[in-house]
């Protein structure tokens, strides 16, 4: 384009025009505008296609784009490299090397790896058609009295709609089928005439206003129709391809098809929509129509002063159209006119362009975009779209020209400003600037640098995004907005006044403000938000609320936290909506139903925990005739979604309220798709309810065996899977229940091929198990056969499924071993036992269990020698493989059955097999452990040579190879012990003491596992090296702070203290325990529990009462978790070494004036006295003062400890007669029941049980009776907790104490009965 | 409801646990409601021990089979029919 560059641009502009004029007059204009395409000087080019995309409005029938493809293969490649679609570059480079620069660029993110991915990013093509359905519009309540919204819409309607959408695919398919077969014809209308022919009349075509085509009259255009799409238009419905209407402007919009335009619904675009398209630049006499692509920022001087250059579709901007979130764009199949009011609920993007420009800012880039083309910035961007956007801001931020403080600061004094000369004209040439600048696609990486501003120029990295918008919210409270919440929380930007908004707004607005607290806030603003917004759930109204939540959940840039936050909000809202939430039903299913599916676990759980909740509030005839209509959706994604919530409100229902409904649409004549679906209902039941199924066996079987026969293959396949599932979920019962479907899949199996047979296969697979003996023997035997042949099926599915099976088969009563070892096993070992087996995950775990399955039959031995040799393989994930169904077999059944010669075979494949693997994970390790263990003193003889491997490979080099050796020493240690190899241990114990200067803390923390392992077995009293060299030496160890190496050593000091603590001196012991100390900050609970253990041990060995001591002293310390843990040791300590030795210096220790340790005493006590138990009986006369006098602290938390603390006591001495101390303590917790801290009542609760069951249900109910009917509700509320406890766990012994009522003159409130006497 | 910020900690859920079984009660309660959970514990109560059923069944010179079916059906409204909803109760 340099070409543009030079000479007189306007009147080479006008020479071109003329030039392409003429050219089009020709009808010559179909000449490809291919990729490398160069124009040659002089010839009448084309358009700029990076400028003006793949399609300039000259060219006429080639790839204009007719329609948008709202289609995922359309988007697709939007993110490929190659921006436009024919790309005429500039400079013609081999694509290779762009390709290459661009991958690059892309690749540029440095911390690419560790973003958290969103949800959208890791899910499959499958999973993203979750967002292509709609969110459709609120339905009528069919049980609220009043005359329905006509607006919305009721089952009958969605039903026809439903119809009239499958008649319209239908006709869709077969038009595009005769247009395919040449039966129809593309109806070209006349042509008509674009704007950009007109540059005959450019000079009256100047300003905006007149960018109209001329001859065509507003909506009258006659509408180009190609492709399927408009061709369907055309014959079957008014809908209208947005592109396919004349760009008119204004009154023009009016006569469009109503409603029919996707955007229709939105305020925006009611208001005269301008296309893009439809504005000629004003000086494109002067550049030629070149407009450049970003050239939004003019200078604000020279001549050329109104040169503001048009919103152009730059490769950028294209792509926002495109790329919009798929809540707004349904793909066009499925919109149906009247759906399109539900799809941007509330969003009114009124005013969303004042919000992104923060006061006073200059109003370039999005301000002035947003006065040219109000299209492009309302439409809510994606991510990578505001990446790109924010990228060009960046440059034309960086390159705008220098202000004249700017320069003044810049040069000292004594320059000044010149006038420009006479006729200069700058050089500012939107061409230029093209070449200047880099495509923005080539460059753009997600997140990569910015350079931050320096002091004296603002930099525009810091603020916000692009420094353009700003995201933090007006209100400073809210946590900042991330780019792509833009679309949904723009309104929060703007500063309004409370007062002049409506009641609705006001909610909107204070909806949103919840919801970005609970999505981007600290967890605090979190929790707060959540409480507010279920608070007043009733008064936001479902609407509103679901408007808002439900678009979040859609967004493609949600990440599993806030996924599961706003779950987590509509749960709790639900919980208070309860039947007002019927009319959106549909509303949140279409957003919760792709949770069922998610292949994140806890994320299927929040899906059915919702669906359940769901259908709890909105019953059983809402949810019914709300999903109905999808079950038989031509979007199978629809139906299988939709028959995973079935099951889900089978379960939350109950399976016999469903059973009618399943029963109809089962046996549906209208479409298979409905018996598809309702048999999956049923599968997904059996799946999801397990065992639940069995009382409704006999009529799930009943409704679903009909598919059986069904002329449609898919409904004979789900209907075999679900046999399968219900058979799985019942077993080992119900036989009875399948007679009726046991002919019918038996002939299956011999009339099916591939995955209608791997279906009936499965489904007798799961049978086989459920029968008797007898018939389990001859089905086998029959469907064997079947099995052995496609033992050679390439197919991984079948695969699976016929290892399955055979498992299943050889697992039952009826299956003989002579029959197996003759008939099955030698296809099956030359089928399956090969590396390819290895390689895939499932078919690995697949094959081990069928192996070892068929073991437990034909014995061990059988089954072992086939496969032994293959631990020397030198495939390692074979030999994993191998190694595993080994170490199974030899787990289950022992090595009894082994004989010399495979004993030998064994070992040797076990040591190549643990010497060659590279792979680090236990299967090695424990198989060798485990089989050594199964030989036991047979595996004598071998220890020698195995402890000589072991040996030479704790030297090795490898650290690896290090920790595996002594990890195996700990797996063989009971082994060597029981083979009475001692010399051997202590020889190991020496090593392996040796190499305790181990410095890699993984091989360390191996290594004292391993000398745990021998300490454990050999005894304190024979280890070698003795104990009080090992000891000392374990001391220092203790300060590691890896993980492994603290757990393995506190254990290992552990077992000492336990079992050998006389070898060591007490003062080794007091140095230990400063440094248990510190391992209590642990972050591993094991650890601190091991620590906490310990000092219990050493406590016995040396007497509590330096370790008490010690322990006393740590109460002192800030951290709570030290003095958390420190409380847990003093009750060990006190329970290991009776509580008489401790009491008296805790209680003592009490009388320092430390808050802290005053804390800790009690909470000592209260654990002393969970763990101590009866034994409290001797004490609780001791500790009743103390305890009185805690419960008196005005500190909350003091008392709180306290009442733990007699609760505890109470439920210790249950039976003991202590009720005088208890009743005086009783009087002392009860009047906390007026504290607002629920920790506090909830340990008041606590004690208040306690003392139920220790003082009697009665006395307890005595002190609730002058409460619960408390004028003061402050007061009723805490004691009905403890009433209703009374009630739950003594119901029986209040009735002998209630108080005598007297009688109204209605009714008889006296329990006569309890007046007789004889 | 107590603070509204403990809605959903152990204390709602002991609440919530509480408000699954026949019997318990809230501050809300009337009179008449916890009278006739008392009457109906009573007589469960009665039914259930062998030993206060013959009691009653030897006072009101009855079968034991009839006695227990009384009790039963003394269940049912014990206290007769529940007072009137006054515009009071709703404030």
């Amino acid at each position: 384009m340099s070409r543009a560059g030079r000479g007189n641009t306007e009147a080479y502009a006008q020479e071109l025009n003329r030039k392409r004029a003429a050219l089009r007059n020709d009808e010559e204009e179909d000449q490809p505008v291919g990729n490398g395409n160069k124009a040659a000087f002089g010839v009448g080019g084309s358009y700029d296609t990076d400028v003006y995309g793949g399609s300039t409005r000259g060219n006429r029938n080639d790839n204009y784009l007719e329609s948008i493809g709202t289609g995922e293969e359309d988007d697709v490649d939007e993110d490929s490299v190659p921006t436009g679609p024919k790309k005429t570059s500039d400079f013609n480079a081999p694509h290779k090397f762009i390709q290459e620069v661009a991958n690059m660029a892309e690749n540029e993110d440095p911390f690419a790896e560790t973003r958290t991915k969103t949800i959208a990013e890791r899910q499959s093509k499958y999973h993203e058609r979750a967002r292509q359905r709609q969110i459709s519009p609120e339905r009528i309540d069919a049980f609220v009295d009043q005359t329905p919204d006509m607006r919305n819409r009721g089952y009958a309607e969605i039903m026809k709609e439903q119809r009239y959408q499958e008649e319209r695919g239908k006709v869709e398919r077969e038009l595009a089928d005769r247009a395919k077969s040449g039966d129809l014809q593309v109806s070209q209308p006349d042509k008509k005439k674009g704007r950009w022919d007109d540059s005959a009349k450019k000079e009256e075509a100047l300003g905006a206003g007149s960018a109209t085509p001329s001859q065509t009259t507003a909506g009258s255009a006659p509408r180009k129709r190609l492709g399927v799409t408009s061709i369907s238009a055309d014959a079957a419905t008014p809908h209208v391809n947005r592109w396919d209407e004349t760009p008119v402007h204004g009154s023009g919009v009016a006569d469009a098809t109503p409603s029919a335009d996707r955007w229709a619904s939105t305020p925006a675009a009611m208001t005269p929509r301008r296309n893009r398209w439809d504005e000629t630049p004003k000086d494109s006499v002067r550049d030629g129509g070149m407009t450049p692509g970003w050239g939004m920022e003019t200078p604000a001087h020279g001549a050329h002063d109104d040169v503001k250059v048009e919103d152009t579709p730059s490769a950028s901007k294209r792509r926002s159209r495109w790329d919009l979130t798929p809540s707004q764009t349904p793909a066009p199949g499925s919109a149906t006119p009247l759906q399109a009011g539900g799809q941007t609920p509330s969003f009114t993007p009124s005013g969303a362009m004042g919000a992104m420009t923060p006061g006073g800012a200059t109003p370039i880039g999005t301000a002035a975009m947003s006065m040219k083309t109000p299209a492009v910035p309302i439409i809510p961007m994606t991510p990578e779209q505001m990446q790109i956007y924010r990228w060009e801001k960046e440059i034309d931020d960086r390159n705008r020209p220098l202000s004249d403080e700017e320069l003044d600061s810049l040069f000292p004094p004594g320059y000044k400003v010149l006038v420009p000369p006479i006729g200069y004209i700058p050089a500012r040439t939107p061409s230029r600037k093209l070449l200047a600048t880099p495509t923005p696609m080539g460059g753009m990486g997600m997140g990569g640098f910015h350079m931050p501003g320096t002091p004296e120029r603002d930099g525009i990295g810091e603020k916000g995004v692009g420094g353009i918008i700003d995201t933090q919210p007006k209100n400073a409270e809210l946590p900042p907005l991330k780019p792509d919440d833009m679309q949904y929380f723009d309104k929060l930007l703007m500063d309004v006044d409370e007062s002049t908004l409506t009641k609705e707004e006001k909610n909107e607005r204070e909806i949103m403000e919840h919801l970005l607290k609970i999505k981007n806030g600290t967890p605090p603003m979190r929790k707060n938000g959540l409480r507010k917004i279920t608070e007043n759930a009733r008064k936001y109204g479902a609407g509103p609320l679901f408007n808002q939540i439900l678009p979040l959940l859609m967004s493609p840039s949600l990440e599993d936290q806030e996924r599961h936050l706003m779950v987590k909000v509509i749960d709790r809202i639900l919980y208070k909506l309860d039947d007002l939430v019927r009319p959106y039903v549909h509303k949140i299913l279409v957003v919760i139903e792709p949770l069922l599916i998610d292949e994140d676990y806890y994320a299927r759980v929040e899906g059915r925990e919702i669906i359940s909740n769901l259908a709890k509030a909105a019953g059983l005839a809402t949810m019914i005739s709300t999903m109905r209509p999808d079950i038989d959706n031509v979007d199978e994604y629809v139906r299988n979604t939709t028959a995973r919530a079935f099951a889900v409100v089978a379960s939350a229902l109950g399976i016999p309220a469903l059973l009618p409904f399943l029963k109809a649409v089962c046996k549906s004549k209208k479409s298979w798709q409905a018996r598809h679906t309702g048999i999956k209902i049923v599968q997904q039941m059996a799946i999801l309810m397990g065992c639940a199924v069995l009382p409704h066996l006999k009529s799930l079987v009943e409704i679903v065996e009909g598919g059986l026969d069904d002329e449609q293959q898919k409904v004979r396949t789900i209907t075999a899977l679900c046999l399968a599932a219900l058979a799985e979920a019942s077993t080992p019962y119900g036989i009875e229940a399948f007679d009726s479907v046991l002919k019918p899949l038996w002939k299956g199996i011999r009339m099916h091929r591939g995955k209608g047979l791997a279906a009936f296969l499965k489904a007798i697979g799961y049978l086989i198990p459920l029968m008797d003996a007898a018939y389990a023997s001859s089905y086998t035997r029959e469907v064997m056969l079947i099995l052995i042949r496609e033992f050679v099926s390439p197919d991984e599915e079948m695969k699976k499924i016929v290892l399955k099976v055979v498992k299943q088969c050889c697992g039952t009563d009826g299956v003989e071993a002579p029959y197996i070892r003759d008939e099955i096993l030698p296809s099956f070992f030359k089928a399956f036992w090969n590396q390819r087996m290895a390689m895939d995950r499932r078919n690995y775990r697949q094959l081990v269990d069928t192996t070892v399955e068929i073991a437990q039959k034909v014995g061990s031995v059988e089954m072992i020698a086939r496969i032994v040799d293959d631990l020397k393989d030198e495939n390692e994930q074979y030999r994993k493989m191998v190694m595993e169904t080994i170490e199974n077999i030899v787990a289950l059944q022992g090595a009894t059955e082994i004989d010399a010669r495979l004993e030998e075979q064994l070992i040797d494949g076990l040591l190549y097999a643990f010497q060659e693997q590279t792979q680090e994970d236990s299967v090695m390790l424990d198989g060798f452990g485990t089989i050594c263990t199964g030989l036991g003193r047979r595996a004598k003889a071998y220890l020698p040579q195995i402890c000589g491997t072991i040996l030479w490979r704790l030297n090795n080099k490898s650290a690896k190879v290090r920790q595996q050796a002594a990890d195996l020493i700990s797996r063989i240690a009971p082994v060597m012990h029981m083979c009475e190899e001692e010399k051997l241990m202590g020889h190991l114990g020496l090593v392996l003491y040796e190499y305790l200067g181990e410095e890699y803390p993984e091989v360390l923390g191996s290594i004292l596992g391993a000398l745990k392992a021998i300490c454990n077995v050999i005894g304190m009293t024979k280890m070698t090296p003795p104990i009080k060299d090992l000891l000392p030496r374990l001391t220092p160890i203790l300060k590691n702070r890896h993980e492994k190496v603290q757990e393995n050593c506190i254990d290992l000091v552990g077992a000492i203290a336990d079992r050998g603590s006389e070898f060591v001196s007490a003062r080794e012991w007091m140095r230990i325990c400063f440094e248990l100390l510190e391992l209590l900050k642990a972050h591993k609970k094991s650890i601190r529990r091991a620590a906490i253990n310990t000092f219990g041990y050493i406590a016995k060995a040396i007497g509590p009462h330096d370790v008490l001591a010690t322990l006393l002293n740590n109460l002192k310390v800030q951290e709570r978790q030290l003095r958390v843990c420190t409380t847990v040791a003093i009750a060990i300590v006190a329970e290991t070494c009776a509580p008489f030795t401790v009491l008296p210096a805790i209680m003592n220790e009490y009388r320092v004036p430390e808050i802290n340790v005053q804390n800790g005493v009690l909470k000592a006590l209260s654990f002393m006295f969970e763990y101590i138990g009866e034994m409290a009986k001797d004490y609780i006369y001791a500790v009743t003062p103390l305890l009185i006098d805690a419960l008196m602290e005005r500190d909350q938390v003091h008392r709180q400890i306290a009442i733990d603390a007699v609760a505890h006591l109470s439920l210790g001495v249950y039976g003991f007669g202590c009720e005088d101390a208890l009743m005086h303590l009783l009087n002392y917790v009860w009047p906390n029941m007026l504290e607002n801290s629920p920790h506090l009542i909830q340990r008041w609760v606590f004690a208040c049980e306690g003392m139920r069951v220790s003082l009697g249900p009665l006395k307890v109910m005595q002190y609730c009776l002058q409460a619960l009917w408390h004028p003061a509700r402050k007061v009723r509320e805490p004691v009905w907790k403890v009433f209703n406890n009374l009630i739950l766990g003594s119901a029986d012994a209040l009735v002998a104490g209630y108080p005598r009522i007297e009688n109204t003159d209605k009714n008889e409130y006296i329990r006569y009965e309890l007046d007789y006497t004889l | 409801m107590a603070a509204p910020g403990e809605r959903f900690h152990v204390l709602a859920q002991l609440e919530h646990l509480q408000s699954k079984y026949t019997g318990t009660g809230h501050a809300d309660l009337n009179r008449h409601e916890w009278l006739v959970n008392q009457h109906r514990d009573t007589r469960a109560s009665q039914m259930s021990h062998p030993g206060a059923n013959s009691f009653i069944a030897i006072v009101e010179n009855e079968s034991r089979a009839r006695t227990r079916f009384n009790l039963l059906n003394r269940m049912i409204l014990p206290c007769g029919p529940p007072p009137e909803k006054s515009a009071l109760d709703d404030l």
